[in-house]
C-alpha cells in the first residue's frame, strides 16, 4: 500500500497516453455491462417471487394446436396440483398493429387461484369483474399507454379469432384495473388486459370447447418435474398429447427459439476483449520499456524483485480497475435505456458483478510481459542505455 | 508542396516497420470493429434476404382480411372456390387455376444444436405446388405422396433440425410421418419449412379449411384486376398482398432492431479503438519528432506534414478494415442460424457479407483512422523545431 503513491505517479508519466488507454478500457466495460445484462436477461426470465410453484401445459406437438377444454378436470384431480385454469392466445391489437395488447381469456374463479398472489385489485372492481360479462380488468400501466380509463368501453382487434358475425373486432368494458403486488413483474404485467374466457368462448365462432393452454399451481415447487410427467401421462396417446413444465423452462425454451443470443454476445465481447487486450498490452510494454531507466535506479536503490514486478502489476490492475468501474458504472447508468429498449424483459445488474473479476484477469494478462521484462532487466545495461 | 508531401509521406511509411508494434495497435483495434459490424449487419442482411428477396412480384397470397399472418388466417373451401375463379390467376392446358389452397401450422422439433424444441412450419399444399412454386427441387429422395402421412423438407430445416433427411421418419401428434425428400426454393423461407399434402395436414391436425391460398398471376400487371375481383366479391373478406409485400412486412421489424443493436455496438467499439488509433500515432509523432523539426528546419511546410501523418493513420486503418471484413467474411459468411420469425415459426437464414458490407466497414475504418491520426497529425506540425533539436 504504500507505494501506491509511485504507481500512481508512474501510472501518469505520460498523460494522454494514460488517459486514452483508460478511455478504451471504459469503452469495453461499458460494452461488457450492456451485452451481459442483456444476456442475463435473456437467460434469466423472471416469474417474479411466486413463479417457481407454476407449471404450464401446452400441446406437445405445436403450441399452436389447443387442447379439449375436459382435459382441466383431470388435471385437477391429480394430486399435488393445487389449482389449474385456462387460457387462449387471443392475438389483439388496439387500433393499430403496432398496439399490441396482451389480451388474455381468463377464467375468472380458477384464474386467480392459480395467480394467487400477483395482482393488486381493489374488492369492488374484482366484483365488477365477476358481475360483469364484458368486463376486463388492464394493468394500470396499460391504462395509461392508451389513456383508458375504468367506465370506457374499448374495442380490440383479434388477428385470429372471428365472432359469428364474422367480425374481428371485439368490445370490451374496463371495470377495473390492477397493478402488480411484486415489482419485478411490472414489465411482464404491463401489456395484460384481462377478460372473461365465457365471452370469449361463446363469441368466437370456430374452435369452441378448446383451449390454449393450462396453467397449474402445484402444492410442493420440489415436486414440479415428477408433477409435469404425471400431467403428461395422462394423456399419453391421446390424439392431444401433452407437454408439461414449469412456467420458466417454457419461458427460457422460448427465448432460446430466438436463437443463441448468448453466443453472439459473446462473440462480440471476444472481440472486444482480444481487441482491447492487444491495444493495452501494447501501451504498457511501452511504458515500461521508456522507463527502464527509472526501473534500473530503482533496482540499485535496493528494489527487490517482487517489488518491481507488484509495482507494475500494480499499475495495470489500478489502471484496468479504473476503467471497469467506469465502464461497469456506465453501463449501469445505462439500465433505464435498455429497459425502455427491451420491453417485457426485465433487467438485473447481477449480469454486470463479474466485470470486475475479467477486470483483474484482464489487468494480469496485460501487464505479465512488460513484468517480466522489468525483472530481467540487467541493471549496468539498463543504467548504461540512458545515453 | 507535392514533392514535400510525397518526400515525408514515403519517408515515414519506410519507418513503418521499425514501429511495428504501435502501428499494428491501429490495425487490429480497427480490424475488431469491423469484424463485429459487418458480421453482424451480415446477419440483418441474411434475414432480409432469405424473407424479402425470395418473392415473386406475380405471385400473390390471400389471407382472410384482417389476419396479418397465415397463422392467424381462416379460409373456407368456398373462398379457395371462389378465388380460384378470379380473372389474372395464370391457368393450365386443362384450364386449372395457378392456385394452392395452404394449411400452416406449426411442429415441435427439436434443435440440432441445443436439442430444445423449436416450431417449424409445416405447410399443407395444395395439388398446383408446382405451377404456383416452380423453384422448389428436390435435391434428394423424392417429392411427397398426395393422401399418405409424408411430407419433405428445406434444406435450411434439414440442417438446423433434428430427423429430417429423406428416409426419416417424424412424429406428428402421435402418427408417424416419412419424410420422403429434401428440397431447395431459391434460397427462400420456404426451405425453413416441411411440405406435405394439404388435405392430409388438416385431417392430421382436425382442421377444416385453410390457411391462405397463394396465386401466379399471369403477369405482375395482371394484380390490380386481381386484387380488385377479390377485395369487391361480397362472398369474401379478404387480404391480397404481393408475395414481396408480404415478406417484408414480416421481416421489417428484426431487420431494424439487428441493424440498430450492431451499429450501436460498433459505434461505441468504434470510440475505443480511436483511442488506441490516437495512441500509436501520438507516438508515433513523439519518435519522430527529431525528423519533423529537422525537415521543418530545413524549409518543408507544415500542410505537407499533416498530411503524410493522416496518410499514414489512413492506410493503417484501411489495413485494419480490410482485414476485419476479411475476417467477418472468412468465418460467418454463409453460416446458417435460425429465428424465430414474424409469423412464429422458425425462419432458417444465413449471414450474409455482401460487396456494399464490406465497403461500410471500410468506411468505418477510415472514418476512425482519420480522427485517430487528426490530432496527432496537428501536434506534429506544431513540434516547436528549436527545442525538438536540442532535446535530441
Amino acid at each position: 500500500m504504500k507505494y501506491l503513491p509511485l504507481v500512481w505517479a508512474t501510472l501518469w508519466r505520460k498523460k494522454t497516453r494514460t488517459v486514452f488507454t483508460l478511455l478504451s478500457i471504459v469503452v469495453a466495460f461499458l460494452l461488457f455491462g450492456l451485452l451481459e445484462t442483456v444476456d442475463y436477461a435473456f437467460s434469466h426470465p423472471s416469474g417474479g417471487n411466486s413463479g417457481a410453484d407454476r407449471l404450464i401445459t401446452i400441446n406437445k406437438y405445436s403450441i399452436t394446436l389447443s387442447l379439449p377444454f375436459s382435459d382441466a378436470q383431470q388435471i385437477k384431480n391429480t394430486k399435488g396440483v393445487a389449482a389449474v385454469t385456462w387460457l387462449s392466445w387471443f392475438g389483439a391489437y388496439y387500433q393499430d398493429p403496432k398496439n399490441f395488447v396482451f389480451a388474455l381469456p381468463i377464467d375468472s374463479d380458477s384464474y386467480f387461484d392459480v395467480y394467487n398472489d400477483d395482482f393488486v385489485i381493489a374488492g369492488d372492481q374484482m366484483q365488477a369483474f365477476r358481475n360483469t360479462r364484458t368486463g376486463v380488468l388492464a394493468s394500470s400501466a396499460l391504462l395509461k399507454q392508451f389513456g383508458w380509463n375504468v367506465g370506457d368501453k374499448v374495442p380490440l382487434h383479434s388477428a385470429i379469432w372471428t365472432q359469428k358475425d364474422g367480425s374481428l373486432d371485439w368490445t370490451f368494458d374496463i371495470v377495473g384495473a390492477f397493478d402488480p403486488k411484486d415489482p419485478a413483474q411490472a414489465s411482464q404485467q404491463a401489456q395484460l388486459f384481462l377478460f372473461h374466457y365465457e365471452m370469449f368462448d361463446e363469441g368466437r365462432n370456430f374452435g369452441k370447447g378448446t383451449v390454449g393452454w393450462f396453467e397449474e399451481r402445484v402444492a410442493d415447487p420440489g415436486e414440479s418435474a415428477a408433477l409435469s410427467n404425471k400431467i403428461d401421462a395422462l394423456f399419453a396417446n391421446s390424439p392431444n398429447e401433452t407437454k408439461t413444465q414449469p412456467a420458466k423452462d417454457f419461458a427460457l425454451a422460448f427465448i432460446k427459439q430466438l436463437g443463441d443470443i448468448g453466443f453472439i454476445l459473446h462473440a462480440i465481447l471476444g472481440a472486444v476483449f482480444f481487441t482491447l487486450l492487444f491495444l493495452t498490452g501494447n501501451t504498457m510494454m511501452q511504458s515500461v520499456r521508456e522507463r527502464i531507466p527509472e526501473l534500473a535506479v530503482l533496482k540499485t536503490l535496493g528494489f527487490g524483485n517482487p517489488t518491481i514486478l507488484g509495482l507494475v502489476i500494480g499499475e495495470s490492475l489500478l489502471l484496468c480497475g479504473m476503467g471497469a468501474v467506469l465502464g461497469l458504472g456506465l453501463s449501469y447508468a445505462a439500465l433505464p435505456g435498455i429497459k425502455k429498449a427491451l420491453q417485457g424483459v426485465d433487467l438485473s445488474p447481477d449480469g454486470i458483478a463479474p466485470g470486475f473479476a475479467i477486470a483483474v484477469l484482464f489487468a494480469l494478462i496485460v501487464s505479465v510481459l512488460p513484468a517480466v521484462r522489468a525483472v530481467r532487466l540487467n541493471i549496468i545495461d539498463a543504467l548504461a542505455a540512458q545515453h | 508542396m507535392f514533392k514535400q508531401l510525397a518526400a515525408v509521406t514515403a519517408m515515414n511509411l519506410q519507418t513503418l516497420p521499425q514501429r511495428f508494434g504501435a502501428s499494428s495497435v491501429i490495425v487490429i483495434g480497427i480490424a475488431g470493429v469491423v469484424a463485429v459490424l459487418v458480421s453482424v449487419l451480415a446477419m440483418g442482411v441474411g434475414f432480409q434476404h432469405t424473407l424479402a428477396d425470395g418473392g415473386r412480384a406475380d405471385r400473390v397470397i390471400i389471407l382472410r382480411g384482417g389476419s396479418d399472418v397465415e397463422l392467424n388466417s381462416n379460409l373456407t373451401h368456398e373462398d379457395i372456390d371462389v378465388i380460384g375463379s378470379a380473372p389474372g390467376l395464370a391457368k393450365d392446358a386443362l384450364g386449372k387455376p395457378s392456385l394452392s389452397n395452404e394449411l400452416v401450422t406449426v411442429a415441435n422439433v427439436p434443435k440440432i444444436d441445443t436439442g430444445t424444441d423449436a416450431n417449424v412450419t409445416l405447410r399443407g399444399v395444395g395439388a398446383k405446388l408446382l405451377a404456383v412454386r416452380p423453384e422448389i427441387q428436390i435435391v434428394s429422395g423424392r417429392m411427397f405422396q398426395p393422401g399418405v402421412r409424408e411430407l419433405i423438407a428445406g434444406t435450411g430445416a434439414a440442417k438446423q433440425f433434428r430427423g429430417l433427411t429423406a428416409g426419416s421418419i417424424l412424429r406428428l401428434r402421435n402418427v408417424d410421418w416419412t419424410v420422403t425428400g429434401v428440397f431447395t426454393s431459391n434460397g427462400d423461407v420456404h426451405e425453413s419449412e416441411l411440405l406435405a399434402d394439404v388435405d392430409t395436414v388438416a385431417s392430421a391436425i382436425e382442421r377444416s379449411g385453410y390457411s391462405s391460398a397463394i396465386g401466379m398471376l399471369t403477369s405482375p400487371d395482371s394484380f390490380d384486376a386481381f386484387k380488385d375481383a377479390l377485395t369487391t366479391d361480397p362472398r369474401l373478406k379478404v387480404d391480397v398482398q404481393r408475395e414481396p409485400q408480404y415478406y417484408a412486412s414480416q421481416s421489417k421489424d428484426l431487420s431494424k432492431t439487428i441493424k440498430v443493436v450492431g451499429t450501436t455496438v460498433a459505434v461505441i467499439m468504434a470510440i475505443g479503438a480511436m483511442f488506441g488509433a490516437l495512441n500509436s500515432m501520438y507516438s508515433a509523432v513523439a519518435t519522430r519528432s527529431l525528423e519533423i523539426a529537422t525537415l521543418r528546419a530545413i524549409g518543408f511546410g507544415g500542410v505537407p506534414i499533416v498530411i503524410s501523418v493522416l496518410i499514414e493513420a489512413l492506410l493503417l486503418s484501411l489495413l485494419g478494415g480490410l482485414l476485419g471484413a476479411a475476417l467477418a467474411w472468412v468465418f460467418f459468411n454463409g453460416h446458417s442460424v435460425s429465428t424465430l420469425g414474424g409469423a412464429f415459426a422458425q425462419v432458417v437464414f444465413k449471414l450474409t457479407v455482401t460487396r456494399s458490407l464490406i465497403v461500410t466497414g471500410i468506411v468505418w475504418a477510415c472514418i476512425i483512422g482519420l480522427l485517430g491520426g487528426f490530432f496527432p497529425a496537428l501536434r506534429a506540425a506544431r513540434i516547436p523545431v528549436a527545442e525538438a533539436l536540442r532535446a535530441a
